[in-house]
């Protein structure tokens, strides 16, 4: 057990007996997804032309949407370069399904259906369509477990969005809280403020939403606040996760080590 | 005789096959506390029918299966069963003249027995149960333990599991 906890010598060993085990997952999972299945296949016409409509609409609207969000990141990566920022360009995603699965109730993770074979590796980000999701803990080569951002020995590094201040969200083992830990008495920090993660602890990528803080007791005999934070994915509904690959880590850390040096011959490319 | 053994050892795999299914099956929430400990019930129920058979090791095995089914510390469930088990092979034979209510008095025991080694991994890493539901489920294994034996039962005579 130590040798898990400590110093993971064991995952090969923890995912070869998971291959072992799929069986059992797939057939806990079958009723479930047999039931999507049929409801997928038994849906009627006029149902699916409503939902064509809709996605419809729903995409034009998103790529409207998108249309002004290209010309901002552009404009971003510009002015980055201009302050010789490292930058960041559009980020990798892959779908994932989560397997209708209970693990452990005490700690909060799921099982989804891509794994290494897919190019998935441990501590990869998650995001569902609210914001973000979790990590992935244990990779095997068909499936990973991933650990939720509420999981108790889970904490993500934030930003509020309206300030800037960076905390740190602990989960607390409930779904819909999170714990703001060291954030001072009298920090600039208020019920409704939007943390987004702040990607400084290498794991998450920058600026997606992660929580809404809900709570702010100032207690002047302590020295830190209590501030409770809910977060913004639907953790205990979504069935479809998004993985997430960083672009250009590396390279972003190159160009943040050679920026001074190339910072002159920059420039003047930059004003032509 | 080693024809009727292979066919016994088929049967306790997938007895067992059968409980992993039944302790990951997903429940509505409210619920989840309430889920039995299958895997503990049907080890213990092989451990005092056949101790020869399964015993320690058998327990070590399938507690590791748990560990990976459910994504846990690898090596906790395996130990608290290696421990029940231990201590229903050597209780078995006053066990199993017990009546049925009073055998479920020793699941009980047994039961609670494992969750407490499993209480305590989880407090050394950090994850200590924060709630008394996570008892109830002992509770409720060893209300349910009287139809586990006897369904039990009926499958080894039927089977000629020995």
């Amino acid at each position: 057990m130590t040798m898990d906890h400590r110093h993971h010598y064991l995952d090969g060993l923890r995912s070869a007996m998971s291959i072992l085990i799929y069986p059992v997952h797939y057939f806990v999972n079958l009723p479930f997804s047999a039931g999507t299945w049929m409801g997928d296949n038994m849906i009627s016409r006029e149902e699916l032309l409503a939902q064509k409509g809709e996605l419809n609409s729903q995409n034009t609207f998103l790529k409207a949407q998108m249309q002004k969000f290209i010309s901002l990141e552009i404009e971003n990566m510009r002015l980055r370069k201009l302050l010789d920022a490292s930058q960041q360009i559009g980020d990798k995603v892959l779908a994932a399904e989560l397997f209708a699965i209970d693990l452990d109730p005490f700690s909060h993770k799921v099982l989804i259906n891509k794994g290494s074979r897919h190019n998935v590796h441990e501590g990869q980000p998650l995001l569902d369509a609210d914001g973000v999701y979790g990590q992935t803990i244990y990779v095997t080569p068909i499936s990973s477990t991933a650990m939720l951002i509420t999981d108790p020995s889970h904490a993500i590094p934030v930003q509020v969005n309206r300030t800037g201040l960076r905390a740190i969200a602990a989960g607390t083992g409930s779904m819909d809280k999170l714990d703001l830990l060291h954030i001072p008495n009298n920090a600039d920090i208020r019920v409704g403020d939007v943390l987004v993660s702040s990607g400084l602890g290498g794991v998450f990528p920058v600026g997606y939403p992660v929580a809404e803080v809900t709570e702010v007791t100032p207690d002047p005999s302590q020295p830190y606040a209590v501030v409770k934070a809910k977060p913004k994915a639907q953790l205990d509904r979504s069935r479809e996760v998004l993985i997430v690959w960083q672009a250009e880590h590396e390279h972003d850390e190159a160009i943040a080590t050679d920026a001074k040096g190339h910072a002159r011959k920059q420039l003047p490319e930059l004003q032509q | 005789m080693s024809e009727a053994k292979r066919q016994g050892t088929s049967v306790i795999i997938l007895t067992f096959l059968f409980a992993l299914l039944l302790s990951v099956i997903p429940l509505p929430s409210w619920l989840v506390f309430v889920r039995p400990e299958w895997v503990p019930l049907v080890l213990i129920y092989w451990c005092l029918a056949l101790p020869t058979r399964v015993n320690v090791g058998v327990g070590w095995s399938v507690g590791l299966v748990v560990d990976v089914l459910e994504g846990n510390l690898l090596g906790q469930h395996a130990l608290a069963y290696a421990v029940i088990a231990f201590v229903t092979v050597k209780l078995h034979k006053q066990i199993r003249v017990y009546p049925l209510w009073q055998q479920a008095l020793s699941i009980l025991v047994l039961i609670a027995l494992c969750q407490l080694l499993l209480a305590w991994v989880r407090g050394i890493i950090g994850q200590a149960p924060d709630s008394w539901a996570y008892w109830v489920s002992s509770f409720i294994s060893a209300i349910l333990w009287p139809w586990v034996f006897l369904l039990l039962r009926d499958i080894r005579r039927k089977f000629r599991v020995s």
